[in-house]
């Protein structure tokens, strides 16, 4: 009789491989912090020595300091929350936008032909070009600077989803088909499953050209919001706090990265990855 | 059962797959199509299983003409085709309606059956390219099919696992006695297999013999009356032909 050929169970492991990488998470995540902590130290050294002139670079300990009395004076909430803000619904809109237009020109070819050269010659032009007409258009209020963002968010995603729905696996339809199943749910049940690690990379680059619409559209023109800190350092001649919102900039666009990764991870735990 | 009347493939381009071909199956038969490649076996399987309607002539399933719908054929290809999304459990009941209780009871059910008990749970990633292959059979017989057609299934697995994988389907055979049609270019593997096979050859393909393999089950691998029956099949194939037009020239 027939027996299975292989019986060491994955399953078994787990336990026991959970601790290990959290361990394994903590130790690279320290030994990411060693060039970044030295650094830090010969910039904070070096700046106290005198070697660079306050008014230039101010030593790391002065941009802490500028970080808490924005922070004391609740100000840095205000700035903070308004700029997450227009990057989160600016990249809502751009996906939103994207995924639909995406989704019907990647299913329907003749869709492609009708839509794609203008979508392609669109993305050709630089977005930070559209900022002066979006102003005319809109004003210097919200809905301006959210549209550039969304503008920047839509073109990584869309390009993601149609490639990522174009290159499905032919075999895997047929799989749909040998089953009879309906155009719909071969989208719903194999199309759209097997197109997501295309759509979260595609999400991942949007949010970061989102980050960076963001600033475009903040030093434009605005009264609050971390790009609105950078104008005011740079009129003020305060490269503290410059530095300080380049550095609030950082954190925030890694942690956003990091629940986007983070969803990545659980949602393509099925992907064959090569793991070291 | 199946009937397969004056039936010829001909692409866009010209290329024409194989002539004029007509043959029946009957009723829990294991019909083999055999032939040397590019002889349109699997242009054939395909067309018999729906996926590819462009053929000339009539295909039909219990009356059922295969252009209608084929929801009582299953297959197997040649590679597992597992959505590497779903779970074991989840790849196996894909294509089957019904409660979710339902659908789980009847997928345990079965890959019990192959030999897969107990990895519901995993990723297609984990399994071997053999269990891959159970767990594709499972799936095409979750939906009780009366006819399993199988595209060169175990060609891509390694000697040993293919056996395995023979045997598995005689013995689910005798369970269900359901009627298959296996494309397959081995010889050995369609006289263990078959109770009839059909001899594909030449390009574009023509059915060169109808063979009955009237061997008693279980079927012992090597005897003499399969050396017998594939020094037959050796002989019809005409695998020399290109040599001897070579010499000619």
């Amino acid at each position: 009789m027939t027996q299975t050929e292989v019986s060491h169970s994955p399953n078994k492991k787990s336990p026991g491989k959970k601790t290990t990488s959290s361990v394994n998470y903590i130790r690279s995540f320290a030994i990411g912090l060693i060039i970044p902590a030295l650094l830090l130290i010969i910039w904070e050294v070096a700046s106290r020595a005198g070697i660079f002139p306050q008014y230039l670079l101010p030593a790391p300990s002065a941009v802490l300091s500028t970080l808490v009395a924005l922070a004391s004076s609740g100000e840095l909430w205000t700035h903070v929350s308004s700029t997450l803000s227009r990057v989160l619904i600016g990249f809502f809109l751009g996906t939103v936008i994207a995924v639909v237009l995406g989704s019907f020109i990647g299913f329907f070819k003749p869709l492609e032909r009708l839509f794609d050269p203008l979508l392609q010659a669109l993305r050709s032009i630089p977005s930070l070009a559209w900022v002066p007409l979006f102003i005319l258009w809109m004003g210097i209020a919200e809905t301006s600077k959210v549209t550039l963002i969304a503008v920047g968010v839509f073109f990584p995603v869309y390009l993601n989803i149609v490639s990522g729905i174009q290159g499905v696996d032919r075999k895997l339809i047929e799989v749909g088909k040998v089953y009879n199943m309906s155009t719909a749910s071969i989208i719903t049940r194999i199309v759209l499953p097997a197109s997501l690690p295309s759509f979260l990379v595609g999400l991942r680059s949007g949010l970061g050209l989102g980050w960076m619409f963001v600033v475009a559209a903040e030093l434009m023109g605005a009264s609050e919001g971390l790009g609105f800190l950078l104008t005011l350092g740079q009129n003020t001649s305060r490269p503290d706090t410059i530095l300080a919102s380049i550095i609030l900039f950082a954190i925030l666009g890694k942690a956003t990265d990091a629940i986007l990764k983070q969803l990545e991870n659980r949602s393509l735990r099925w992907q064959d990855r090569y793991e070291t | 059962m199946l009937a397969v009347q004056e039936v010829s493939r001909t692409f866009d381009n010209g290329y024409k797959a194989f002539k004029p071909v007509s043959f029946n199956t009957d009723q829990s038969e294991i019909v083999g199509i055999l032939g040397t490649s590019g002889c349109g076996k699997s242009t054939l399987l395909r067309a018999i299983a729906g996926l590819d309607l462009g053929f000339d002539g009539e295909i039909s399933f219990h009356e059922q003409s295969v252009r209608n719908g084929t929801e009582h054929t299953g297959v197997v290809f040649q590679e597992p085709r597992l959505m590497p999304w779903l779970s074991v459990i989840d790849n196996v009941v894909f294509g089957l309606k019904g409660s979710k209780s339902e659908k789980r009871e009847k997928g345990t059910r079965l890959l019990r059956a192959v030999g897969l008990a107990g990895t519901e749970k995993l990723y297609p990633r984990e399994l071997s390219g053999g269990m891959a292959q159970r767990a594709a059979i499972a799936r095409a017989l979750v939906t009780n099919p009366q006819l399993l057609l199988l595209d060169e299934p175990f060609s891509a697995l390694d000697a040993f696992t293919k056996m395995q994988l023979q045997e598995l389907l005689i013995d689910l055979w005798e369970t269900n006695h359901t009627s298959m049609l296996i494309v397959t270019h081995d010889i050995d593997e369609a006289l263990f297999l078959c109770d009839r096979v059909l001899i594909f050859r030449d390009q574009p393909g023509v059915l060169f013999k109808d063979l009955t393999i009237n061997l008693q089950r279980p079927r012992e691998r090597g005897s003499l009356a399969m050396a017998e029956f594939k020094r037959e099949i050796l002989q019809s194939l005409d695998l020399n032909h290109d040599v001897h037009v070579r010499s000619a020239i």
